[in-house]
Parts: C-alpha cells; structure tokens; sequence
C-alpha cells in the first residue's frame, strides 16, 4: 500500500504530476492516493519531501535461494517444419545476456522429428541444446508443451527463460509460470541484466504502447518474459560454432493430454505472420473494397512486405481477422508501416503505433492518422498507391 | 450448464493519451469501461446458456467502482455478478490475480466452462486466462476464434494461430480466452437494464474467498514495475505536399533505409 506521511507532505503536487495512472491527487495540502494506484512507486522517487512510501505486507513464499538457478534458457518453437524466426531472435539477445553474466546459453526445443533442427540453434548461439523429441509433441497442445517445458525447468533451474510472445508462446508460458511461481513479464521490446545479481530488466509496453514500463522480480526465479517478434536481432548464424545436444526422455505420464487437436489449417492469407514481417502496408475504411486491397497487396510486394487491415476493413469482410492491427486484433512493430485510407482511431493506432517509421496517406488533411505518422501524404490512395508501387519498381532496376 | 466469465474493468483507450506537456497518461475524464475482448467472452456465454440453460455468473476482481461493469454485464444477459475487491488487492500481478480469482472461483462453486477475454487492454499481458486454468488445473484453449460444438462432455473450438487456425477438442470443465471474431456482442435490452440496475451485486473480500495474504496484492506478485516512462517520441516528422506525383518522390526520399 502506498501511504503518505501528511506530517512530512508539503502539497507540493510533484507526485501528482509524475503519477502516470492518475491515482495521486493533492487535497488540502496533502496527497490522497486513489483506487487506481499500481504501486509502481514512481512518486515516492519523485518526493523531495520523503513523505511516500510503499508498505508491503510479507512474502509468504520465502526466499528462493538465487544463486541454485543458472543459465538463459530460450523457448524454441518448432511448427509446420521451421524453427519460429523469433527463435533467432531470442538466441541473439538470449546470447548477450549470458556472456555479461558469464552463463551457457540454452535452447529447449520440444517437437516431434525435430532433431535436425539443432545445429541451426547453436549457430544462432546456444550452447545446449535440450532436445525432447516425441510424437506426443507433433502438435501443440497446451497442457503437454505446459508440463514439459516445466519439467525441465525445475530439473536444470535456468535463472531466466524467453519465449516469443506469438500465439503459442503467450499461450502455454503464463502456465508453466503460474506453476513455478515465477514472475513473467508480457511481450518484453528492450532486455538487459544486471551482471551484480543478474536481475533482468524487463521493459514492455503497456495501455496499448501509449507507455513503457520497466519489470524486475528480484525474489523469484527463473525470471520469465516474453518477447515480441522483429525487435531483437538475431546473430549472423555461425556454422563453425559448437555445442552440445542434450537428448531429454520424458516421464510418459507428462506427455498425456487432455486436449485433442482435431485439425490444423494453414490458411494461404495467414502464412505470413503481420507480426513477424518488417514491412505493413494497411488498408482501411478508404480502401473500399476488395479491389482497393489488390492495390494494397501490389505495394506490399513491390516492398517485399505483408498486408495489414484496419478493423473497418475487416468488419466489411474485405479481408479476414488476421490482418486486423489494433486493440482489437494484433499489435505490431515493423520497420515500416504504410496506413493508407485509415483515419488512426485510437484503437488503431494502439495497435501500430510503435512502428518504427510510420507512413500515412489519406486524403482527409485533418485525420488523426497524421498525429502519428512520420510522413504523411494527403491525396487519393487509389492515385497515390499505385504511383508509389511504380516508383518503386522503377527505382529497382 | 454452469458458465462463469471474467470481466476487467479497463479504461477507455480513447482517453488514455500521454500528454505531451507532462509525460502522464492524460487522466481528466477517464472512463472506465468493460474490456472490449471480454464483452466477447460473456456473449459466448450467454449463447450457450441459450441453448444448453443453466447460468451465467459475472466476475470482477478490481475496485469498489468495478462494480458496474457487472451491472453492465447483466444488462447482456448475465443472471449475476461478483465483486471481488479488498484494498489488500491492490498491486496484484497476473500471478496474483489468477490466484485470486481462482480462490474466487472456488468459493462460488463448480462450473463447467470459464471464459475470459483474450487479454485486457490496459495490463495487455493475456496471462491471466492460462494463468487461472492452471491454477484450477483445467484444461483450456486461447484465442478462440469460434465454437464449433459444446455438450456436457466436451467443447470443441477454433483456436487461432499465427499461420491460421487449429481445430482443438477438450473435455468440461475447461476454460477458455476468446478473441473478437467468435461474436458479435449485443447491445443491453431494456429488460436487462432494469434487471441491471436491480441487481445485488455481492463483494467478496479476501477473508471471504479464504486467500492468503502472502499470495495476494502486491506482496503476492513475484513482478515489480520499477520504472513507468513514456515512449520516445517519433523523430522528425513530415507532411508532404504538391501533387500526387510531388509527395510520392519526396517520400521515396526520405525511406531511402527502408526501401
Ligand atoms: C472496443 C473497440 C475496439 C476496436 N478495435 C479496433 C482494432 O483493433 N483495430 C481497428 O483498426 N479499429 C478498432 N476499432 C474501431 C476504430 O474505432 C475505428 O472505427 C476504425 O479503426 C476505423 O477504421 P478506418 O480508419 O479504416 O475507417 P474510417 O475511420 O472510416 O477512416 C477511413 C479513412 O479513409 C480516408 N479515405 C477515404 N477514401 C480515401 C481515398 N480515396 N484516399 C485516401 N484516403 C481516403 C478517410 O479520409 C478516412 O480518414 C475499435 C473500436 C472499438 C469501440
Ligand atoms: C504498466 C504495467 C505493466 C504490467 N506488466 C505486467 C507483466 O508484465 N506481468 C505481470 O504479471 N503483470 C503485469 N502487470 C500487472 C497486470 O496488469 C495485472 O495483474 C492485472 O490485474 C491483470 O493483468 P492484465 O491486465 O494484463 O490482464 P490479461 O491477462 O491481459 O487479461 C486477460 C483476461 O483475464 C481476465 N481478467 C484479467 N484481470 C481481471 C480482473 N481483475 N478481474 C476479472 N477478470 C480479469 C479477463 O477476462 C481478461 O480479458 C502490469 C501492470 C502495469 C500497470
């Protein structure tokens, strides 16, 4: 609980202006904090006056004894045959993170025929690998992938396992967390360590991007995240790397499910991923039809891109529930983000706005969309985009 | 068929801005108002509860406010909501939040299928559904994207994937986080508005659910937000003009990077 000392509060009104939840009122010269207070404990920095603090009741689940847990442990998710790209990702960054705290770096590859898969992951950094490769785990099912990814976890005690935060990541990670007890911070974009005592700084955005929060869990381990696609970088994949693979039989018990995967379907719209893609070329209301789209999708491919939607397009059945962006659909960070015929409704833009350039082009001057854009064009988009396309082609060759 | 729905209480993120001046969350007329992904959740409970019978009940772990979003769910059809609010709450991560609705849970009595919303918009950690199965040791499915089938045996469901969708079959009880393409929610009735407004909606503290303090609010929650900022504002920006031809050369341009 946070308490404010009202002998020491001087009414200043700093806390207020730092509370970025809104909890904090001044009244009669003294700060009154409200029901919306997260604890975050950014004002008690902010007081000159020392009058806040944050009362904690005791831990009851003891401490864990830190240093009985080592090693960064890396998710590898394996489906339809590919190791997913943020797998790469996640040795990158993964990789970083142990040679500053001078630990091996570990992949845990759970999947079915899965075994060629290992070279590539030690060289795109790990030094394990622990591979569990059974037809109990051809297809993903939450409780089995659950109960074997903790399994291992508390076998070998890694001090701190990534995942990406992709359908299957963000689905059976806050599981196997729940278990451990371990704190697991959501869609992470930025990571370090503390190489003193190895706490891992998590930051990731929260209220729809529109701020950034940093997470510790300075009593539990592992510390567990899951990282958003396309924004660590994967390494160079070294061929000449070495590693060991360590082959994990599972206590057949574990490998019973109670959920049965009936059918997979692979759709040919969805195989690309809008998360996992650097370039989004969107379309919404002003596209006005499934004929506006093919202008879309020929930008798209000129920019070796992928389509994304706004959710008016999708409600009016021009283009299916994956593409939609938004607080409502998917949230995604490519390099480069083209909103063409989109007003930028904010539960758009929730959605987008982390893109790192971000191109508008509508005709409205006044849509929102241009508050956030970095460049914006005002015009007709059935003009606009198929000129930009042509341009493009042409600056090819 | 006993359904239960998880319901946030979020703000509205059209309120939700940074203002630039401060770098806080805007927070002047802030209203609160139901998950959106979870007005999904409690329609699909509803239409089953249309076809199968049995009850819907409401439930809300949040402040003493929270209370209206229960009265709104039973507005769409909820026969009854539960407040689950204690001061000693507060700070509570996903970790403790699953634990403390599944405490919640329990106490109510048994149900055959929970539904949750995928995630909240405002924590935005889609954890707490998993979180809570595991917790009751259910069997669940996330981003349901539609149910195909649901008898006293078993569910059958539409779970989307990143490449398309997986067909998933589990046994009741279960739970389940659903996305916006399994429904289109209704607007309250006029009887559910009264109905709404009538109802009790009885609060249950964390003496009455039986949780133990050290497993609950902040003390509860092995994550700690350290540092809240705001997002680095975009570089330099530019709105082109000229014709059509004009703007796309200045833009080409500038994504020399990118291109
Ligand atoms: C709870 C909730 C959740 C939501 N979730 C989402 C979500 O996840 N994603 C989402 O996108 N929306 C979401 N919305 C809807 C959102 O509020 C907007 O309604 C929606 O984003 C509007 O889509 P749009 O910009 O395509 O259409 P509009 O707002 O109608 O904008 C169309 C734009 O196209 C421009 N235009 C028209 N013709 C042309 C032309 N020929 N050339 C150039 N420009 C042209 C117009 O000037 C206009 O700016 C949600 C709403 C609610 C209430
Ligand atoms: C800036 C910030 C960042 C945070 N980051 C993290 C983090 O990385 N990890 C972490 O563990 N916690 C985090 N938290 C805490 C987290 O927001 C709270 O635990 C919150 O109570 C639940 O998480 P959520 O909002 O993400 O819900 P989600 O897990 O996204 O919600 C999914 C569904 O669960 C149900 N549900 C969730 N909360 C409730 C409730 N109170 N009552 C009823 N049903 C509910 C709803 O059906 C909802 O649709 C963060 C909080 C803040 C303020």
């Amino acid at each position: 609980m946070l308490k404010v000392d009202s002998e020491k509060c001087i009414g200043c009104g700093v806390c207020e202006d730092q509370c970025a939840f809104g909890a904090i009122t001044v009244e009669d010269g003294c700060a009154v904090v409200g029901d919306t207070c997260t604890l975050c404990g950014s004002c008690v920095d902010a007081c000159e006056a020392g009058a806040l603090r944050i009362e904690e009741a005791e831990s009851g689940r003891g401490t864990v004894d830190l240093s009985q847990w080592q090693g960064i442990w890396v998710f590898a998710e394996f489906r339809h045959g590919v190791v997913a790209p943020v797998t790469h990702e996640l040795l990158g960054v993964g990789r970083r993170l142990a040679d500053q705290r001078g630990v091996p770096l570990s992949a845990v590859l759970p999947g079915s025929g899965v075994r060629g898969e290992c070279d590539a992951l030690i060289a795109a950094g790990a030094d394990t690998v622990y591979l569990v490769d059974d037809p109990a785990l051809a297809r993903y099912r939450e409780d089995v992938y659950g109960r074997v990814l903790e399994d291992l976890i508390r076998c070998y005690r890694p001090e701190v396992v990534l995942a990406g935060a992709t359908a299957i990541g963000r689905s059976v990670i806050p599981q196997v967390a729940t278990r451990l007890g371990a704190g697991l911070t959501a869609d992470c974009t930025g990571l370090d360590i503390r190489p003193e005592d190895g706490t891992l700084l998590q930051t990731r955005p929260a209220f729809g991007g529109n701020i950034m929060a940093t997470i510790e869990c300075p009593d539990t381990r592992p510390q567990m995240a899951t990282v958003r696609p396309k924004v660590m970088a994967p390494l160079e994949p070294d061929p000449a790397r070495t590693g060991q693979v360590v082959e994990v039989e599972i206590d057949a018990g574990l490998l019973e499910s109670r959920v049965e995967v009936l059918e997979t379907v692979v759709s040919e719209a969805e195989q690309v991923n809008i998360q996992e893609v650097e370039v989004l070329v969107a379309g919404g209301r002003g596209v006005e039809g499934e004929k506006g789209f093919a202008l879309i999708r020929e930008l798209a491919e000129e920019l070796g891109g992928a389509v994304a939607a706004s959710r008016a397009a999708v409600d009016s059945g021009w283009i299916s529930y994956p593409h939609q962006v938004g607080q409502t659909g998917k949230t995604v960070c490519p390099k480069l983000y083209i909103a063409c015929g989109i007003s930028g409704a904010v539960q758009h833009a929730v959605g987008m706005q982390s893109a790192e350039v971000v191109v508008a082009i509508n005709r409205d001057a006044d849509a929102p969309i241009f508050d956030i854009a970095t460049y914006g064009l005002v015009g007709d988009l059935f003009e606009v985009v198929p000129l930009l396309a042509k341009k493009i082609q042409e600056r090819k060759k | 068929m006993e359904l239960l729905v998880c319901i946030k209480q979020v703000p509205d993120a059209k309120d939700v801005r940074l203002d630039p001046k401060t770098n806080t969350l805007a927070r002047d007329g802030v209203e609160s108002i139901m998950n959106p992904f979870d007005r999904h959740a409690l329609e699909e409970a509803v239409r089953i509860r249309e076809e199968q019978g049995g009850t819907v009940t409401a439930l809300s772990m949040g402040p003493p406010q929270a209370e209206e979003v229960l009265r709104e769910a039973i507005a769409c059809g909820a026969d009854r909501g539960v407040l689950v609010s204690d001061r000693a709450f507060a700070g509570a991560d996903t970790w403790a939040t699953s634990y403390t609705l599944a405490r919640a849970i329990e106490t109510l009595g048994s149900f055959d299928l929970i539904l949750c919303g995928k995630q909240a918009i405002d924590g935005d950690t889609a954890q707490v559904g998993p979180g809570l199965a595991s917790r009751m040791n259910l069997p669940y499915v996330t981003c349901v994207q539609k149910r195909r089938q649901v008898d006293d045996t078993g569910i059958e469901v539409e779970r989307m994937m990143d490449d398309g969708y997986d067909v998933v079959r589990l046994p009741l009880p279960a739970l389940l986080t659903v996305v916006k393409d399994i429904n289109e929610p209704r607007v309250p009735s006029l009887k559910g508005k009264m109905k709404a407004r009538k109802a009790e909606i009885p609060v249950l503290s964390a003496a009455d659910i039986g949780a133990e303090k050290e497993c609950i609010g902040l003390a509860g929650s092995p994550t700690r937000v350290v540092n809240v900022f705001s997002p680095e504002p975009r570089g330099d920006r530019k709105i082109f003009t000229g014709t059509a031809e004009e703007q796309v050369d200045q833009l080409i341009e500038h994504l020399r990077d990118y291109l």
